[in-house]
Parts: C-alpha cells; sequence; structure tokens
C-alpha cells in the first residue's frame, strides 16, 4: 500500500513538470496554431539562466530561490520575444509547414549554442531550495522538491487562467486566437498580444526548467530534448491549446511511466509514452479535454 | 527510445556539429615526418567528459615525458586524438581516420567499454594494435588478437565486489540496478550476480534504467519495498549521482555500491556528499598508494596540472602510452606485428597502477582497490588482490 502511494507521488511529481511545460506548448498553439519545437530549449536556457543566476544568492534560501526563479522567468520571456521577433514574425502568414520548420531551426540554434557556450559536459545543479524529506507512517516519504513542483505548478495554473480569462490582454489572446484578421478589425494589436504570449509561454519553461534541474540535479544543453517531446505529448494527450488539458495530460502522461516503470518495464517507459500519442491521435485526435471542431474550408 | 522525431533530431544535431567542426586533432600538427603517431579516441565532451578528460591528460602527460626524454627508437612522439563526444556511432569512424588518414601505429581509447567495443574491430581488421586504458567489459579484448587493455576486466571486478558485499558489508539481499544501455553495466551486473549466488547471497530485485534517464523514483521505490541489504549500482557517475541522491530522498538507508564507474568529483557535486555516505566502489588505483612509481606519478601529474589530484582513469590513461612505449622499445620497431608480440609479452611493468602483466586474453591482471565517500571526500577503505 505505501509502495503504491508512493509510486503515485513519484508519477504526480514527474507529470507535474511535464504538464509545466505543456502549459507553454499549449499557449502558443491555443494562439497560433503553431508548434513551437524551440520551446523545450527555452526550458533548457531557463534551467541555465538559474544555474548562472544562483551564484548571487545564497544557496538553501527561499528567498535566494524566489529570485532566481523570477530572474530565470524573466530571461527567458525575453528571449521568447526575441525569437518571436526574429524567427516566427517574418514567416507570418506563410504556410504552417514553414513556422514548424524555423522552430525547429530555432530548436537546433539554442541547442548548438548552448554546447558552444555552456559545453556538452552535464553540470550539477545548485540547491536552490531548502532540502527537506517528509516521512509519514509506513515509510511514505515526499521531498520538499516535489511539494515544490506541486505548489508552483498549481499557482502557475491559476495565473494562467486568470490572464486568459479574465484580463483584457488574456480577452485580446481569445479573440486572436478566434479570427486574427477580425481580431485586428476590432483594435487589438496583434504583434503586442502575440509577443505577450511568447514572454509567457517561456516564462512557463524558464520555471519548468528550474523545478526540472532542482528535482533532477544535472544539466546539460540537450536536456531539453526529451522532457519536451514528452511535454508535448502531454499537451496533445490533453488536448492541445486546452490550459487545463495540457495539466490533466502531463499528469496523466507522469502517472503511465510510473506504472510502466513499477510493473518492471523501465526500458520500454519512453516508448510507452510515444506509443500514447499515436493512441491518442487515432481515437481521439482532440485530446481528453479538447472539443471538436469544424474546418474552416 | 528511438522514436522518430528523436533520431531526426539527433541526426540533425550531429549535422550541424559536424559543420561547426567540433572536432579536434592536436599535437603538433605538422610534426617531423619520421615521427611515431600515437592516435587516441576519447570522450573529451558529454555525458563521460569526466572519464575522458582525465583519461586524457594522463596520456597527454606520458606522450610529453615520452618526448622530454627523447622520444622512442630516436624518433619523436606525435600524439593525435579525436573526441567522439560520449556518443554512440562515433568512434569507428575516428580509428578509420586516425588509421588511413594520420598512420598511427597504435591506437588507445576508451574509458566507456561500449564505445571501446565500436573501435577495436576497425583497429583489429587493420592490423593497428589497440591498447584501452580502462574499458573493462571482456568482450572488447575478445575482438581480436590486436587489441588490449592495461585494467582488470569486469569479472574481477564483479567478484570482488561480491566478496566485498558478503564480507565487509554483511549483505545477504541485493537488489540490482543497471544501465540497459551500457554493456558495462550489464556485464558488471551479470558478474557480480553468479559468485553472489554462489557464496549464498540472495538477489532480492533486478532494476533497469537507461542511461540519460533523470527520473529513478519508480525502480527505487519497487526495490526499497523488498527491503535489500544493500543495493549494487553498476552505471556511471552522471547517473549514479542521481540514483543516490534520489534514493536517499525516499528514505533508503542501505549502502549502495558500484564499480570503477562511479570514480569522478561530479558524483559528488551531483548527489551530494551527505547522500553519498555509505557508498562504496572498486577501482583502480588510489592516490594515496605508497608505490614510489605512483608517488612519481602523482607528482608529475599534480605539477602539470595545476595541483589536480589524478584519479583511476588519469593513471589507466597514463599507463596505456607507458605500456605502449615498453613495447616499442622491446620491438625495436614499430611494424605492426612485431609491435603487437611485444605488447603480448609484456610483464610485470611497473606502472602507475601497479604491476602490468598481460595476460593470454590480453588483459591486465593488478590489483583493486575499494573508495568510500566521507564528508565530500573520496577515502581509501582496502586492496583487493587478484
Amino acid at each position: 500500500m505505501t509502495e503504491l502511494l508512493q509510486q503515485l507521488i513519484n508519477g504526480l511529481a514527474l507529470g507535474a513538470i511535464y504538464a509545466l511545460i505543456a502549459l507553454g506548448y499549449t499557449m502558443v498553439y491555443g494562439v497560433l496554431r503553431f508548434i513551437n519545437f524551440a520551446h523545450s530549449d527555452v526550458f533548457m536556457v531557463g534551467a541555465f539562466s538559474g544555474y548562472f543566476l544562483s551564484r548571487y544568492v545564497p544557496h538553501e534560501s527561499v528567498a535566494g530561490a524566489v529570485f532566481v526563479l523570477l530572474g530565470s522567468m524573466i530571461i527567458c520571456a525575453v528571449l521568447g520575444v526575441v525569437i518571436e521577433k526574429l524567427a516566427y514574425r517574418p514567416l507570418r502568414g506563410r504556410s504552417t509547414l514553414t513556422a514548424l520548420i524555423t522552430a525547429i531551426g530555432v530548436s537546433l540554434l539554442l541547442q548548438n549554442l548552448g554546447q558552444r557556450l555552456f559545453g556538452a559536459n552535464p553540470r550539477s545543479f545548485p540547491a536552490l531550495f531548502p532540502q527537506r524529506q517528509f516521512t509519514f507512517e509506513g515509510g511514505l516519504v515526499i521531498s520538499s522538491g516535489q511539494i515544490m513542483v506541486f505548489a508552483v505548478t498549481l499557482l502557475l495554473l491559476f495565473a494562467l487562467r486568470h490572464i486568459v480569462l479574465k484580463t483584457r490582454i488574456g480577452t485580446a489572446m481569445r479573440a486572436l486566437s478566434f479570427n486574427p484578421v477580425a481580431a485586428s478589425l476590432v483594435g487589438v494589436n496583434n504583434d503586442r498580444v502575440i509577443s505577450f504570449t511568447f514572454a509567457l509561454g517561456s516564462a512557463l519553461a524558464a520555471a519548468g526548467g528550474i523545478l526540472y534541474a532542482t528535482n533532477y540535479p544535472s544539466i546539460d544543453p540537450l536536456m531539453g530534448t526529451l522532457p519536451g517531446l514528452k511535454a508535448f505529448v502531454a499537451a496533445v494527450l490533453g488536448g492541445i491549446g486546452n490550459i487545463a488539458g495540457a495539466a490533466v495530460g502531463g499528469l496523466v502522461l507522469g502517472l503511465v511511466e510510473t506504472t510502466v516503470v513499477a510493473l518492471g518495464g523501465s526500458t520500454y517507459r519512453d516508448a510507452v509514452a510515444f506509443a500514447v500519442l499515436i493512441l491518442i491521435l487515432l481515437l481521439r485526435p482532440n485530446g481528453l479535454l479538447g472539443k471538436r471542431q469544424a474546418e474552416k474550408v | 527510445m528511438n522514436t522518430a522525431p528523436v533520431r531526426i533530431l539527433s541526426l540533425l544535431v550531429a549535422g550541424v556539429a559536424l559543420l561547426a567542426g567540433c572536432s579536434k586533432s592536436g599535437g603538433g600538427s605538422e610534426a617531423a615526418a619520421d615521427a611515431i603517431v600515437i592516435g587516441e579516441f576519447a570522450s573529451l565532451t558529454g555525458k563521460e567528459a569526466a572519464f575522458g578528460q582525465s583519461s586524457h591528460k594522463g596520456t597527454q602527460l606520458a606522450i610529453e615525458e615520452l618526448n622530454a626524454a627523447g622520444g622512442l627508437l630516436g624518433k619523436p612522439v606525435r600524439y593525435v586524438y579525436e573526441d567522439n563526444r560520449s556518443t554512440p556511432g562515433e568512434s569507428a569512424t575516428i580509428a578509420k581516420k586516425l588509421i588511413s588518414r594520420d598512420k598511427i601505429v597504435a591506437l588507445l581509447g576508451e574509458v566507456a567499454s561500449g564505445r571501446s567495443l565500436e573501435a577495436a574491430p576497425i583497429a583489429q581488421a587493420s592490423k593497428v594494435p589497440m591498447i584501452s586504458p580502462s574499458s573493462t567489459n571482456p568482450k572488447v579484448t575478445e575482438t581480436g588478437d590486436y587489441i588490449f587493455r592495461v585494467c582488470f576486466t569486469d569479472p574481477f571486478q564483479g567478484k570482488l565486489l561480491a566478496e566485498f558485499a558478503r564480507r565487509t558489508l554483511k549483505a545477504q539481499k541485493i537488489a540490482i540496478f543497471s544501465d540497459v544501455a551500457a554493456p558495462y553495466s550489464v556485464g558488471l551486473a551479470q558478474f557480480f550476480r553468479e559468485p553472489f549466488l554462489a557464496g549464498g547471497g540472495q538477489i532480492v530485485a533486478e532494476q533497469k534504467y537507461t542511461g540519460g534517464d533523470k527520473d529513478f523514483k519508480a525502480q527505487l521505490t519497487a526495490i526499497k519495498s523488498l527491503k535489500p541489504d544493500a543495493i549494487m549500482v553498476p552505471g556511471y557517475y552522471t547517473d549514479v549521482g542521481l540514483i543516490v541522491a534520489q534514493a536517499r530522498q525516499l528514505g533508503i538507508t542501505v549502502p549502495l555500491f558500484g564499480g570503477d564507474g562511479w570514480e569522478a568529483p561530479e558524483l559528488i557535486q551531483i548527489a551530494g556528499s551527505e547522500a553519498l555516505q555509505g557508498t562504496y566502489y572498486s577501482t583502480h588505483f588510489s592516490p594515496e598508494n605508497t608505490d614510489p612509481v605512483a608517488q612519481k606519478f602523482v607528482a608529475a601529474y599534480r605539477a602539470r596540472y595545476g595541483g589536480e589530484t589524478p584519479d583511476a582513469m588519469a593513471a589507466l590513461g597514463y599507463d596505456s602510452a607507458m605500456v605502449l612505449a615498453d613495447a616499442i622499445r622491446r620491438a625495436g620497431s614499430t611494424e605492426s606485428a612485431k609491435l603487437r608480440d611485444a605488447l603480448a609479452a609484456t610483464s610485470g611493468y611497473a606502472g602507475a597502477t601497479g604491476a602490468t602483466t598481460l595476460d593470454a586474453n590480453r588483459d591486465a591482471s593488478k590489483p583493486a582497490v575499494i573508495i568510500t565517500v566521507k564528508d565530500g571526500k573520496f577515502q581509501y577503505v582496502e586492496t583487493i588482490a587478484p
């Protein structure tokens, strides 16, 4: 029983990180109908910004951790806006395939730039948050890192929902997603809204990167690839473009992976994650929480 | 694992990296035409870079000492090396290039058995003697009669770890947690299992991971519920660091132990010194060794690399070049068959890691040391003779 509960916690903690990265994919897709494959590398830049920022703050302190978290979120938000300006904006209005290929190009650029600047060797990420283990009766253990992941993911999830549903800029984002031409006709500044979307999505990636690195403290320039792909699966699983869907998809994927490993199939964990993607595309292409949309002709 | 997007991405990455010219050739490119050229392929960057770098620095020191002493057979030694970025699929290409383009007389490398196994068939087919400094998987030298190594093998390491677990740790029930993607890890787990079971021990769990994974909690939770007396992790330091840290986070307090793949300062950085209390590994060399050759090597290494203390990989990298130099001197030639025979006849060569004798299988038999981590420092525990 304890083992089952422990595996449940393991799975949810893993899933929460996937969810956090998936939120970024879903945000950009929701507004622009385009998969930003560079997202997973912004995630890596987030972790590395955290690594360098942490040199200026005391380790294992809440204030220092918050500073590092916010600092790298800002760095990545700026990076996201720059990427959008330089790489995606000139191609706006072209086919989605062009944008997709550009995104893969940006992703490779960031990875190789990372290898050039930071070196290909894994670095150890410092302990930002105070580390503690909470042991319950029967040997169930929850680490402070896992609690932090849940807390930050939940917080950002609700903040995001609030921004999208309750604020002016959120309304503009939804208007743009509904019909970009009509939105600009009624006075929405499309460029500014899209920049904001990228800033928000990239800040989420940075938060994901920091949390991932505090839980798995070994970072390298290619660290984003696999979690990024998994988060993409999570976003599609939940219904891409849907904020709650990204969260649900992330948690489900984390649990599925943990179950596969717990049952002794650890070598199949990645295979199962991607098999989930194929299955969902075959059986329910709009995802768990997605709505069927009529294709405009 | 090998999903199409990952494969395509990594192919593209490889392409970009090639264009960027990531590989380096070092050591006096336009040296005298009649120099003796020694080639090396190494993991200078990437996952096992700490090993590759140590080993490479050891080899570099040896070559410099040889040249300072007037070279070999009256000719200077030229050293050509290339990085395989710790990734599979590079080493064979590098070996081919070094052999056909640089005309090397012998090939040194690699730390990881998996990558040595890629280059070995090339060296064997071209009849260029290859010496691996620290690949312990037995298959490496089984490739053919031109492949040698200057370290002990996994059957020996597995046997001594089994003995250590039983005698020093007094463990009856062991869980094994191995990396399915590394021949080194799979081999060492297997060579541990047999003698441990034969000695009356019990293996309660065998869990697996894939090198490069970050989350090991699911497997460790499964291991914890079976209450082993100790956990054997025959992996490489990047993964081992995360495994040890996560095991302690889950409240696993029993000792963890493994082989020479653990030894790197990065292990302590990743896992943290607190989590590493009560962990042990076997290796080839301890800088605390009082043997004069070892001490001379430690002093020379410190002087050359700004006070850095050499580890086992550095000592083996040094020995691999020195054993080769010894064989070239005895052969009196760099002609491949003669050099091979001289290498095979290596007996009692006094190296930094102790007396090296190459047996009929072209493997070295030499003692091993057990190291523990105490208060963030590697500490010598005991020496186990072959």
